[in-house]
């Protein structure tokens, strides 16, 4: 168990969300580490999701978008496979050491014969992967739920209680990432629990556990972030350079997400914002800007209404005339 | 611990070894150690090729992932920006803009009427007190209507008060209201039978004290959100509602006063229909990209509506001092620029949410700002 001695300020929650909301002995913090580059699009994890969740049916439509029908997150849709059809070349899939050479070294020279796969005049990648709620370090949905419907886990996830929610439907603009979302015939919140009853008895969440190529893996995120780094060198060192992570960094403008990302592309082709912010971090700036703007309301009142002569002006106050 | 994370943690220790694993298909299928699984390499050597030769992308990282090539050069450049298939980033509001507009605009009467009530009845203005009292009371009543029938589960509206939370100010929101809607009644029933008076005359300071947080309090409700044309105006979106606010009650009061005491609500009126305009304006000016939310569509059409209506009252209150008829108008134009502004205001965020421009321009350019290298 690789705990991390943080120290918790009460203003830093960045490293272990769990303990800075109470937990005494918290388990170490649970994530994903979604590896885009390994995924199929077979939709394991949307399945396996909607069923260990009893997520109901959310819509049957055919949308064009290349093999898309789910469009993207929200209340019966916690795993989303995106696909991404770009006439960018992927090369030819490499099969042989031969055709990597030493991958390990940065910069290796690649045999030029390699990419000649046959569709260099028309080069079409197809990029696929499996979106999910971030359970971010600074979470707005769970900053602005006024019931306490929504909790921190002692795994540092974010998760609805559903017999609490009433519906308010205050966390779904406040999510920066469009995740959560009201169930219509339902009226409260739901989004993706990290399989909560799962990870209380040490098993893994649905959609990591059937997923056949591992790009959903789930595990310690410490562990999680160092195997993203090696996988990241690993795919820069085999001339991959457009490999990047995605929610990993702790500087982020969520304190870093609990589910993160190897993307090939820019976040916003895969429908994710390129620089999310939790927005409770300009609260304390808002509820100044209140403060005067109430101040200034009370006080031009009280100034034009001791300004304008007439009944009773410079009375007592409290006391009715006539 | 699953199967799983050990299988990675494994993963994660094994030396890498090239990772160009041939397929060995064999009579039990594919060997597993031959299998790239979680190591593979999406084809490269093209890509590696391709990349060398690439531009790279510009400052903000822009590029168009439609009709490349052909560009023309524009005498404003377009904000262009990648997207999935245009689909939305956030999930739009699931509020009703009746509800939850129709809130913003009752609330803040309320809360700015309550404020003049008290006002009022200090200064020895008892029939324009009575009317604020009214007014008051009517709104918070509408208001505490609009939101619970706004709820996904209107019956569950008491979990509203089981914990206070500063971080979310609609919890905040919800026990000033509390402690509001109770004050406003007793000061308005008070003053429509004359009993208890000593019970009234308290309630109306009270609500009056709370008025102006009840007034504010929704423009950080609706600027801590992740939709850009509320959170971009976040500096000046109180001002906004704390202006549009007092414009309204004071509309409330030109109308339905005895002519005799409207002069500070006609002098007031004015003042605050003239910084409602001017805040608005104000706030659309440092927006940002957002700002054209508030310029186009449903929206759009609101928010010049309500400047008319609004500078409309406001220039009517400042010359009605001998025109009944006209006070009464400006009164009314003053109330329907408030609520116009409301949700003009609503509107424009639901389309900012619409629209991942909005979302992705703006944080490009955040990133741009930052020294380039590091991916988000």
């Amino acid at each position: 168990m690789a705990i991390v001695d943080v120290e918790i300020s009460a203003f830093d929650n960045g490293r272990d969300p769990a303990r800075a909301t109470g937990y005494q002995d918290a388990p170490p913090r649970m994530g994903f580490f979604t590896d885009t580059s390994v995924c199929i699009g077979c939709k394991a994890c949307e399945v396996a999701c909607k069923e260990w969740n009893h997520v109901p049916e959310d819509g049957l439509v055919f949308t064009g978008m290349s093999y898309d029908n789910t469009q993207g997150l929200g209340a019966d849709t916690w795993r989303h496979v995106a696909f991404i059809e770009q006439t960018k070349s992927m090369g030819a899939q490499i099969t042989t050491p031969a055709q990597v050479g030493d991958s390990a070294g940065a910069g290796a020279q690649l045999p030029a014969t390699a990419g000649d796969g046959g569709d260099g005049d028309n080069p079409v990648r197809w990029l696929m992967a499996s979106d999910v709620c971030k359970h971010c370090t600074e979470a707005a949905c769970l900053d602005v739920c006024p019931t306490g419907a929504l909790i921190r886990t002692e795994f540092g996830t974010v998760v609805v209680q559903e017999d609490v929610c009433n519906g308010c439907g205050y966390c779904v603009p406040a999510c920066p990432y469009g995740v959560i979302d009201q169930r219509p015939d339902d009226g409260r919140m739901w989004k993706c629990t990290l399989c909560y009853d799962r990870l209380q008895v040490g098993a893994e969440p649905a959609c990591a556990k059937a997923c056949p190529t591992d790009s959903i893996q789930f595990g310690p995120l410490d562990e999680l972030r160092a195997r993203a780094d090696e996988r990241l060198a690993q795919l820069h060192g085999s001339g991959v350079p457009e490999a990047r992570l995605y929610g990993h960094d702790p500087g982020d403008g969520v304190g870093g997400d609990g589910a993160f990302f190897l993307l090939l592309d820019e976040p916003e082709v895969y429908g994710l914002p390129p620089d999310p912010k939790v927005t409770t971090r300009d609260l304390p700036q808002m509820w100044r800007r209140v403060g005067m703007a109430a101040l200034a309301l009370a006080g031009g009142v009280a100034a034009v209404f001791a300004a304008t002569p007439g009944r009773g002006a410079g009375t007592a106050v409290g006391r009715v005339r006539r | 611990m699953s199967s799983k994370t050990k299988k990675a943690r494994r993963a994660a220790t094994a030396p890498h070894d090239g990772n160009g694993h041939a397929h060995a298909v064999t009579r039990e299928g594919l060997s597993p150690m031959a299998q790239p699984g979680r190591e593979a390499v999406p084809g490269s050597a093209v890509v590696a090729e391709a990349a060398s030769k690439r531009p790279e992308p510009d400052a903000n990282g822009h590029a168009s992932r439609r009709g490349g090539g052909k560009r023309e050069e524009l005498m404003v450049p377009r904000a262009e920006f990648q997207s999935y298939y245009g689909k939305p980033i956030l999930n739009e509001p699931t509020w009703q803009a009746a509800d939850i507009a129709g809130y913003l605009f009752l609330g803040g009467l309320a809360g700015a009427g309550a404020t003049i009530a008290a006002a009022a009845q200090a200064s020895g203005r008892p029939g324009l007190a009575r009317v604020m009292k009214a007014g008051v009371a009517g709104s918070a009543g509408l208001s505490l209507a609009a939101l619970v029938h706004d709820l996904g589960r209107p019956a569950r509206f008491l979990n509203m008060l089981r914990m206070f939370k500063p971080t979310s100010p609609m919890s905040v929101g919800s026990w000033i209201l509390a402690g509001f809607a109770p004050l406003s009644g007793a000061a308005a029933a008070c003053a429509v039978t004359g009993k208890l008076r000593p019970i009234g005359t308290a309630a109306t300071y009270g609500a009056g004290a709370l008025g102006p947080a009840l007034a504010t309090y929704t423009a950080a409700l609706i600027s801590n959100t992740a939709v850009p044309a509320w959170h971009e105006g976040h500096r000046e979106m109180p001002f906004v509602f704390a202006s549009s606010a007092t414009a309204a009650a004071c509309g409330l009061g030109l109308l339905a006063a005895p002519a005799a005491e409207t002069e500070p609500v006609r002098r007031l009126g004015a003042i605050a229909g003239m910084a409602e305009v001017s805040m608005s304006k104000l706030m659309e000016e440092r927006m940002g990209l957002a700002a054209e939310c508030y310029h186009e569509g449903a929206a759009g059409q609101l928010i010049r509506a309500a400047e008319v209506l609004t500078t409309a009252g406001a220039v009517g209150a400042a010359v009605s001092r001998r025109s009944a008829l006209l006070r009464r108008a400006s009164g009314a134009a003053l109330l329907a620029g408030s609520a116009v502004t409301r949700f003009g205001i609503f509107k424009a965020g639901v389309a900012s949410a619409r629209d991942p421009k909005y979302t992705v321009v703006p944080q490009r350019e955040r990133l741009a700002e930052i020294p380039p290298g590091e991916p988000s």
